[in-house]
């Protein structure tokens, strides 16, 4: 996939022609209450605060975060599964988020989700053939107890479950095996667009490879667009076009998979990277590693100005604490969110550890107490904990 | 079986070992039905400062193993067989208050889920005082002054503050590190993780791996490692057993096992994770089937209905025996008739060509 779909890159409208969803400054604020007798509203947790990002027809934009930055809200928002605060969603065309009733209920059937967990989110007391024939009956589609009995059997097939499967209830199944029945009632209603939230996190790693290239193999045959939401960056990369990167309820970063995972730019998304630990001791021995000082902030009182900057290595006297960074477009179709995303990338600006972060910022990282590791010889070979370039 | 003789020769390196666990049987019994054999024959020792990494998947026994080496399990129902040293100490079969002086005190336990570990009602500071109290002989003064110290090592800030807080009120990162200050509160011997990041995000995980790197190296903790995720193992641990259906079904340093994994089912488990630093596009290989398809392992290899290279001697009918975990390599144990072959590995070639 070559086209890049974002807003405000000319070059990559005239390629993409129209996105199949267009995400525009939708912000999701939940409200917390206090109080016994009167409710009163004390404030709100912002969980998504001004996303815009939109998908071309068949590519997949993997959506990835920590936990709390608002990336299954906002997947739920685009179906409408929670109200959006404000913003819009364009689907095809229509503005999903102020559709009604009917009309919203027909738009559905265009757009579907897989949920995380296979086993919550199917009927127990539901069998396998009347959990793949509700979505059907309720759109009246499929024509027909024949028709419909058709039509269970080749998404069966499409997923890669037997027939015998149809008289069983999904406690009988496998993690594995749940999923594709979740994928199956998904795609029941030919979708254009599949959300797919959190696939295979909950699955064994020798079977999260069969569900990563069933969900592959069934965006080639029928034409799906994917939006997968997933906390694991190396599922993301495998199968994303472009990846958005999110942190504390909007996008610091998006690009087309491959530049992104590269040359991350925002240094939040730098340190996602360099998290993920690699299945290869070589790699992780000669690995660049930031490590961040203390935890994601609360979404209900997001850090003024850059919502990074309380943990962000990079961090300036200037503009980061008090001024709100905007998405900018560095490089085709590679938007940052960073005031300094230029001189960061030439090496102009040093990042400073975590330590010197946490001093600043009132939060630590590492033991304080611990000895200097390298004074082990049993170190010797193992990189050291915070080593930057 | 010549698991013993190899981790003599390693232990020689540095000292002898602070865990020797020897042809560990774990069975879970249950009125009309049958007996379930969770961990079968499990053997590995650890030596101090080393890490010792236990890696499968959900079922295959690791987490048991763990329990049981900690005597955790109940003892309703469950038939521990086999050998636990801890210091050359015979730990199954001691009485519970034998185990109760050793437990917090010269082993100890990191768990998965923070949140459920942590008693809900009581003040973290209650809690990593209450180690001390009971086995350091400390007086509530000491042992407070003592917590905050432990709470400051593990890197969580403002650490007075923080003992008179509750679980909740800590961030999922903050609770396990409180957790392993609880578990290194006496400085123990054997310090046993399990899946102790897994409840994490990534970068909260780099923090965490990176502390219990720094605390073995620090103290000279044996540490097991009990994990899924082979990018942790990697990184962290120094020997790697890899269990399958309750078996050690290969055993290698980690630089050997990840460049030339040997069993189909290692090398499987490595072909199905996409990587972060190779090529994009290139397709996965999943294992086919799931865990559940597993056979017993008194009728052959348990992994044979789901391996590429299964022949008709992977099962005992033919074979005669069931599959023994043979010496493949110096350092090395491989459970399989037919592994993975790479183009420069004479050791491994006649091993198993003996075997065959």
């Amino acid at each position: 996939m070559t086209a890049v779909p974002s807003a405000d890159s000319t070059a990559a409208d005239s390629t993409a022609a129209d996105p199949l969803l267009r995400v525009e400054g939708l912000q999701v604020h939940f409200p917390i209450k206090r109080g016994v007798i009167v409710d009163r509203t004390v404030g709100h947790v912002r969980a998504v605060d001004g996303v815009d990002l939109s998908i071309a027809r068949g590519s997949t934009y993997g959506l990835v975060g920590e936990s709390g930055c608002g990336k299954s809200t906002l997947g739920r928002a685009v179906l409408r599964l929670v109200e959006p605060t404000a913003g819009r969603v364009v689907f095809d065309g229509t503005d999903v988020a102020s559709l009604q009733g009917e009309p919203l209920r027909t738009m559905r059937r265009r757009m579907q989700m897989v949920f995380q967990d296979p086993l919550g989110s199917l009927d127990p007391r539901q069998n396998v053939e009347s959990l793949l024939s509700e979505p059907l009956r309720a759109h009246g589609l499929g024509g027909g107890k024949r028709g419909i009995a058709e039509r269970i059997r080749t998404l069966l097939d499409a997923v890669g479950l037997p027939s015998a499967a149809l008289r069983r209830y999904p406690h009988e199944f496998s993690g594995g095996q749940r999923q594709r029945i979740g994928i199956a009632r998904a795609i029941a209603l030919e979708p254009d667009l599949l959300i797919a939230d959190e696939p295979v996190s909950a699955l064994d790693v020798s079977v999260q490879a069969q569900v990563v290239n069933l969900l592959e193999e069934l965006q080639e045959r029928l034409g799906l667009t994917y939006l997968v939401i997933a906390h694991d960056l190396a599922v993301v990369r495998h199968i994303s076009d472009v990846v958005g990167v999110m942190y504390l309820g909007s996008l610091v970063e998006q690009a087309p998979s491959d530049v992104l995972y590269s040359e991350p730019l925002h240094p939040y998304s730098r340190a996602l990277m360099s998290a993920v630990p690699v299945p290869d001791p070589v790699v992780e021995e000669s690995r660049e590693r930031i490590l961040l000082a203390g935890d994601l902030p609360s979404p209900a009182n997001p850090p003024s100005g850059c919502r990074f900057h309380t943990r962000c290595p990079w961090r300036q006297e200037t503009r980061c604490d008090d001024e709100v960074p905007v998405l900018r477009e560095l490089g085709t179709g590679h938007l940052v969110s960073c005031h300094w995303a230029e001189e960061i990338r030439d090496g102009v600006l040093r990042p400073r550890s975590a330590e010197e972060v946490a001093a600043t910022q009132g939060v630590s990282v590492r033991p304080t107490g611990a000895a200097d590791p390298e004074s082990d010889a049993l170190v010797q070979g193992v990189d050291e904990p915070i080593e930057w370039r | 079986m010549t698991i013993e003789s190899l981790p003599a020769g390693e232990a020689g390196t540095v000292g002898a070992s602070v865990l020797d666990v020897e042809e560990l049987t774990v069975t879970f019994t249950r009125r009309g039905e049958q007996p379930t054999r969770a961990v079968d024959g499990v053997s590995f020792s650890v030596g101090p400062g080393e890490t010792v990494g236990l890696v499968g998947e959900s079922g295959c026994g690791k987490s048991v193993t763990s329990l049981a080496v900690m005597g955790l399990l109940p003892s309703r129902g469950v038939q521990v067989g086999g050998s636990v040293r801890l210091d050359g100490r015979e730990l199954l079969g001691a009485g519970d208050r034998a185990l109760r002086r050793l437990r917090g005190a010269d082993m100890a336990m990191v768990f998965q889920d923070p949140l459920s570990s942590l008693n809900p009602t009581v003040p973290i500071g209650t809690q990593v005082t209450e180690v001390l109290l009971e086995h350091r002989d400390m007086s509530r003064k000491e042992a407070g002054d003592e917590a905050t110290r432990l709470l400051d090592r593990v890197g969580i800030p403002d650490p007075s503050r923080r003992l008179k807080e509750y679980p909740h009120q800590l961030s999922g990162g903050m609770r396990q590190r409180a957790l392993i200050a609880m578990a290194l509160a006496c400085a123990p011997r054997l310090l046993i993780a399990d899946e102790p990041t897994t409840a994490l995000d990534v970068t909260i995980q780099a923090q965490i791996l990176e502390l219990l790197r720094e605390l073995v190296v620090d103290s000279g903790t044996a540490l097991v490692m009990i994990t899924h995720d082979l990018g942790v193992v990697a990184g962290l641990c120094d020997r790697v057993h890899v269990m399958y259906s309750g078996r050690i079904i290969e055993s290698a340093d980690r630089h050997e096992l990840f460049a030339q994994p040997r069993h189909p089912y290692t090398g499987g488990l490595l072909a199905s994770v996409p990587r972060l630093d190779a090529a994009r596009g290139a397709p996965l290989h999943p294992i086919r089937g799931s865990a559940r398809d597993a056979i017993p392992w008194a009728e052959g290899c348990a992994f044979a209905p789901r391996c590429d290279n299964a022949q008709d001697d992977c099962l005992t009918e033919v074979a005669g025996s069931t599959v023994p975990l043979e010496y493949d390599g110096p350092g090395r144990e491989l459970r399989c008739r037919h592994p993975l072959q790479h183009p420069r590995s004479p050791a491994g070639a006649t091993a198993s060509g003996a075997a065959r």
